[in-house]
């Protein structure tokens, strides 16, 4: 493999505040490569959204540091107009809430056409044509007639799939899912995974799925990065992190599922994610660890490895300690 | 369970029919509202008025407005023209169906040439502070964190909103008027210039929310260019406030030109506007009450109609009163 598609290094984002600058994204290492889809995972809160909104560089933080190399050009130096022809164009985003990512007043034809007409500059009429053909493409029914419909008149299901028809309408390299399924049921869920993964074979585009859900990333993603207060604290592939995950806040994510075969009590993660203002000096789970012992509190632990492309930031993996492990 | 019961499908056709745009939505809604479509009838029927009327007193010589007929002054409404006059002077008909005024003018043709100056006076000017209103208050929702010289750019043109807010309006005008050649365009400008606060702070309101909302994130993520944005995707999501204090501000710039008009301030005397019909009818009010009379029925009712039809339309756009008069 050459080059990857995308890899981001170090980068840090920052919130200011009266405060004083928060940080919200504490050195996050990514690579993807070309057609692969990577999971990024944590809780609420933990900077997984602002990860993928800075790759946009759409947040309202400061990239503090670090640089985001996408096909060669490093997005966190981009001018804005160059910026611009990235966005929509070669990477494309899905969000969380469909219900609320269309303009309310416009005929969705018309979002769609949007995009084509800036990006590639077709003519109204082409551009209506492939609108159509991409409305059926995502799998709505009578695509003509929905075009002059309003966002108002879909379902949260179908105007998703209107969404992910805008963001791959480009062909982009790269789609970044934040959380394309939180917001609907859950069969719904399913087929849009699905469309997903048929579309990114067919176009051959990288897929960043962001998501708490790790039922998902089983099925659907390759390399899963697990992320906690800023920080991505596993990294591995999908079949690594299910059957050892290393770190204990990977174990407790896992421990959180609910198992329907067995009638046991879920396990909650005791405690709560420390606010970004006030993290500790070490390892930002220690207070919340069952495994914490005296290095934790005090020293930031690096990725040690732990199997072959599986590394975890824990002290635990460390090899100069393995005795403690054992114990 | 059986095999014959496969998932219930709706025929597409039959679920697409009921397109409804958010613009028939307010019209139904506005259609139910019986006191603002009286004021929508009224408001229509004023702008045809005024376009037949500008187009009759400028090219029919028979209601030139400024025609003087001495041996007619002040005779009241639906008299006969006298017969001394010469041919080319006897209004339409022979009557002069709101009577004359004091130099024995028509006051009908009068009436006409003023509605249109009042109307395009008042579009005109609600035209000039609709647009300043909408790029201060959308920048100063749009940009406002970015800062200028130390300073939020939010914070500065909101606090110039304030301090022009503080300004006694009419004083305002009447000085900048006195100080300018009375012209309608200039105090179309005047009235515009002072008069768009309201719509900036509504469009900058607006903004601040519509700004945060997941399809601007969204149209920003598909690479839009900035202008787009606010033009194509803000803007029209703001206008429902934006659109019911500029129908109600017509109202007001329609008053003010009246009022400056009144004074002596406004369009110079030879051209008549309701406003300097009604100021010259007050040294007549006892011989000749219609000449008061007429113009300010006409300035009440054109007030009225645009401020039922902004209510109507307040009514109408908000979605919560929609509702529970259904």
């Amino acid at each position: 493999m050459t080059h990857p598609l995308l890899s981001i290094r170090d980068l840090r984002v920052e919130f200011e505040t009266d405060a004083g600058p928060v940080p919200a994204v504490r050195g996050v290492d990514l690579e993807l490569e070309e057609g692969e889809t990577v999971a990024l995972v944590g809780e609420s809160g933990c900077g997984k959204s602002v990860t993928a909104l800075s790759i946009m560089r759409l947040m309202s933080g400061r990239v503090a540091g670090g640089q985001i190399d996408f096909r060669g050009q490093n997005l966190a130096s981009l001018s804005e107009p160059a910026m611009r022809r990235v966005r929509g164009a070669q990477i494309g985003m899905i969000f969380q809430e469909p219900m609320t990512s269309l303009n309310p007043v416009f005929k969705i034809g018309r979002q769609i056409e949007e995009v084509l007409t800036l990006h590639q500059g077709l003519s109204p009429s082409a551009a209506r044509g492939q609108a159509v053909e991409l409305l059926g493409r995502v799998g709505i029914p009578s695509p003509a007639a929905r075009l002059e419909q309003y966002p108002h008149e879909l379902s949260g299901g179908m105007k998703q799939r209107v969404m992910i028809a805008i963001a791959i309408a480009c062909r982009p390299a790269l789609l970044i899912a934040d959380e394309p399924t939180t917001a609907l049921d859950v069969t719904i869920q399913a087929q849009i995974m699905v469309l997903l993964r048929s579309l990114q074979r067919e176009l051959g585009m990288a897929v960043l799925l962001i998501t708490h859900d790790l039922g998902l990333v089983a099925h659907f993603a390759e390399r899963v990065n697990v992320m906690y207060a800023g920080k991505i604290v596993e990294h591995g592939g999908v079949r690594e992190i299910f059957k050892q995950p290393a770190h204990p806040y990977t174990r407790a994510l896992l421990a959180a599922l609910p198992d329907p075969t067995k009638r046991a009590r879920l396990e909650a993660i005791g405690g709560r994610v420390p606010s970004p203002a006030m993290l500790p000096r070490g390892c930002a789970f220690c207070t919340r660890c069952k495994h914490a012992f005296e290095p934790c509190p005090d020293q930031q632990p690096p990725l040690f490895d732990v199997g072959a492309p599986h590394v975890a930031a824990c002290w635990l993996h460390d090899p100069g300690r393995a005795a403690v492990l054992e114990s | 369970m059986t095999a014959d019961t496969g998932p219930v499908l709706v025929p597409a056709a039959e679920q697409l029919g009921a397109a409804e745009t958010p613009l028939q939505q307010v019209w139904r809604a506005f259609r139910k509202d019986r006191l603002a479509m009286a004021g929508l009838y009224l408001l229509i029927a004023l702008l045809v008025l005024a376009l037949v009327g500008k187009l009759i007193t400028e090219w029919w010589v028979l209601f030139d407005p400024t025609t003087v007929r001495l041996p007619d002054k002040l005779l009241p409404p639906l008299s006969r023209a006298s017969s001394a006059l010469p041919a080319e002077q006897v209004p339409p008909f022979g009557r002069y169906w709101f009577g004359t005024d004091e130099l024995g003018r028509n006051v009908f043709a009068r009436m006409l040439q003023g509605s249109f100056v009042s109307l395009s006076v008042g579009i005109v000017a609600v035209s000039i502070s609709l647009s300043v209103g909408i790029v201060i208050g959308g920048v100063a929702g749009f940009y406002g964190e970015r800062k200028l010289l130390l300073v939020g750019i939010d914070t500065i043109l909101m606090r110039f909103t304030d301090v022009v807010l503080c300004f006694p309006t009419f004083f305002l005008i009447l000085t900048v008027v006195a100080l300018l050649p009375p012209s309608i365009y200039n105090i179309m400008a005047v009235i515009g210039l002072t008069s768009w606060m309201s719509t900036a702070r509504f469009v900058r309101a607006e903004f601040l929310s519509l700004r945060e909302r997941d399809f601007v994130v969204a149209a920003h993520a598909l690479g839009l260019p900035e202008w787009r944005i606010i033009f194509r995707h803000l803007v029209p999501n703001a206008m429902a406030p934006v659109l019911v204090t500029a129908t109600i501000d017509v109202a007001y710039a329609i008053l003010t030109e009246s009022a400056l008009s009144f004074l002596g301030f406004g369009v110079r005397p030879p051209f008549a506007t309701w406003g300097n019909i009604l100021a010259d009818g007050r040294n007549y009010i006892f011989d000749a009450p219609w000449l008061f009379a007429i113009p300010g029925t006409a300035i009440l009712l054109v007030v009225l109609a645009f401020n039922l039809v902004g209510e109507g339309l307040r009514d109408a756009m908000n979605p919560r009163l929609r509702k529970r008069s259904r």
